[in-house]
């Protein structure tokens, strides 16, 4: 009598022994399998970047190389790769900035002040999402030439914090609905005027919802081309994946070193991702709101 | 009406929200409608205004030409090609992603905590940029020199070798594969975030009710993620397959014709045409699945 409840018992405990089922093998073949087809192509990238050019003609694919060769990344190292990644940083850096206060200020309205041209403002900017943004790429390319910001890093500016707008002012929205007005009433009382309760309550109160359209923002706009494309032309002006484009070019036949180009200029976002993974997956997916 | 043109300087620094509201709104949306009027609005109605141009984009040398780019687009065999390409891209993503994405989220969420780590590597392809992404698998595709036909030939298979990227028969499908290795994982995480929100004593009283694993995923955990599904299923279709997969090919097509053949006129024609193709694609896209749509 006693051995069946125990037996029963150790059935269902989470330390039980591995046992082999057919779900089970299942899971373990698609999940090996997907890690395969994901991987391997980051695996022939960096393998052939330390590849010399006569070692990817000669040898397979798949083969080891015969010796390290570093001249690749020495060449794409000296060859401007710090300028590219130097207009990135500023154009991201400066975009994003832009992005969470202008965005931060607008969500401020939506969520508290719901006046009946304010919900209609509100609908029109949310259904800017749908934009494809390449109708918008001549005439931005005729403004930015009349302006005269053609081939600088500005002239990216504008057309970056302006797509992402829409859906950074929704998600924000959503989340400053969240903030308990009991706050704002209190530093009312304290004589707090509407831009006192912007930037001490809700600012600081929007921090996650901050970081998670920073995150969204910088990466695709990290990885942008379309817009940097056209709008730039000069190497010196142009940002990291243009990078890829213009040495592309350069090394037309040179297999390594255009994949050394490939491997240096995702390093910084791979590495950015292992600092934190789960945030910057959590970031990215926000873009699901779109649906 | 002098009032509301009062620059906010010289109001008081401590004031009541009383103040009227609509001077505190217009202040507070001022710089984000500005910078969404000129950068995303203004280009959108400008473009439906070059598109009855006849311009090469340098001078003034304009043309009004009325409505006859639109009549020449309406029987333009290169972009009905790109458009229809387009389209199949974004249908086949769909039923290629969507049961792809969802058998890993199903299996990952039963793995639990070991899954993590997969997740992690899976999400990896999300991170590149379409450029790098674009470079990599001309490399791997390559006929001569790529790792996959490397790989057919080494098992055995060298008969399946192609070039497929140069063959019209493979290009497009090669394309294809290439938006799923990218999106798959983002439409996997995203039904793993629907499968999270599904309350395990569900499972578990169906399980101990004696239900299978796949009668689980059936009755239980797919009606659950009909909501999640119909997202993924808009998101796909409205970008025509993932996120930089954005209508390419009419893209491609526009952007030839401006700054190669240099029609900013019929370029911005076709862009106009991109708009209002994304358009209808969404609300019918939206109108069907709507039976889906599910309160979370």
């Amino acid at each position: 009598m006693k051995a069946i409840p125990n037996l029963h018992l150790e059935a269902d405990t989470p330390f039980r022994a591995p046992r082999f089922s057919v779900s089970r093998a299942m899971v373990l073949t698609l999940g090996v399998g997907w890690l395969a087809v994901t991987t391997l192509p980051f695996l022939f990238v960096v393998v052939t970047s330390l590849k010399s050019q006569q070692d990817t003609y000669s040898g397979s694919a798949w083969s080891l190389p015969s010796a390290l060769d570093l001249s690749n990344y020495e060449a794409v190292l000296n060859g401007g790769f710090w300028v590219y990644l130097r207009n990135s940083l500023f154009v991201v850096g400066l975009s994003t900035t832009l992005i969470l206060l202008t965005a931060s200020m607008a969500a401020y309205v939506f969520a508290r002040m719901n006046s009946r041209i304010n919900k209609s403002i509100f609908s029109i900017v949310v259904a800017g999402m749908i934009v494809p943004l390449h109708v918008t790429l001549v005439p931005v390319y005729l403004m930015t030439r009349t302006a005269g910001l053609y081939d600088t890093p500005f002239a990216l500016i504008g057309p970056y914090v302006a797509s992402s707008l829409p859906v950074s002012i929704f998600i924000l929205t959503e989340f400053m609905r969240q903030i308990p007005r009991e706050l704002e009433e209190a530093a009312l009382l304290d004589g707090c005027g509407p831009f006192a309760i912007f930037w001490r309550i809700f600012v600081p109160l929007s921090g996650p919802g901050l970081a998670t359209v920073a995150i969204y923002n910088a990466i695709a706009l990290w990885n942008e081309f379309i817009f940097a494309y056209v709008l730039t032309s000069t190497p010196a002006n142009r940002t990291l994946p243009l990078a890829v484009w213009d040495f592309q070019g350069q090394y037309a036949s040179n297999i390594p070193a255009t994949l050394a180009v490939v491997t240096l200029t995702s390093l910084p976002l791979i590495v950015a991702y292992a600092f934190g993974q789960e945030r910057i997956i959590k970031g990215m997916m926000v873009g699901s709101v779109k649906g | 009406m002098s009032f509301i043109k009062l620059p906010m300087a010289t109001m008081p620094k401590r004031s009541r929200l009383g103040r009227p509201a609509a001077v505190v709104s217009a202040t507070f949306l001022a710089p984000a409608i500005a910078l969404l009027g000129i950068f995303l609005l203004y280009p959108l109605i400008s473009s439906f205004r070059l598109s009855t141009l006849d311009w090469n984009g340098l001078g003034s040398t304009e043309r009004f030409i009325g409505a006859q780019n639109w009549i020449h687009l309406s029987h333009d065999p290169a972009f009905f090609k790109a458009v229809r390409n387009n389209l199949i891209l974004a249908v086949f993503s769909v039923l290629i992603q969507m049961p792809i994405a969802l058998t890993l989220a199903v299996m990952l969420d039963k793995a639990g905590r070991g899954s993590r780590t997969l997740k992690i590597l899976y999400f990896l392809p999300l991170l590149m940029s379409s450029v790098a992404i674009g470079v990599v698998f001309k490399n791997v595709y390559d006929p001569n020199f790529g790792p996959l036909n490397a790989a057919l030939n080494a098992l055995g298979l060298g008969n399946l070798a192609q070039d497929w990227l140069g063959d019209g028969r493979f290009a497009l499908g090669a394309t294809l594969a290439v938006i799923c290795w990218q999106n798959i994982p983002f439409y996997m995480i995203l039904f793993m975030a629907g499968l999270s929100s599904l309350s395990p004593e569900l499972r578990e009283a169906a399980r101990l009710d004696g239900a299978s694993p796949l009668r689980i995923f059936w009755h239980i955990e797919l009606p659950h993620l009909q909501g999640t599904l119909r997202t993924g299923v808009l998101l796909a279709v409205m970008t025509g397959g993932g996120p930089d997969g954005a209508s390419e090919l009419m893209a491609t097509y526009m952007y030839r014709t401006v700054f190669s053949s240099f029609q900013l006129g019929y370029g911005s024609t076709i862009a106009s045409a991109m708009f209002l193709i994304v358009l209808v694609v969404a609300s019918v896209t939206l109108t069907l699945t709507r039976r889906f749509e599910t309160q979370i």
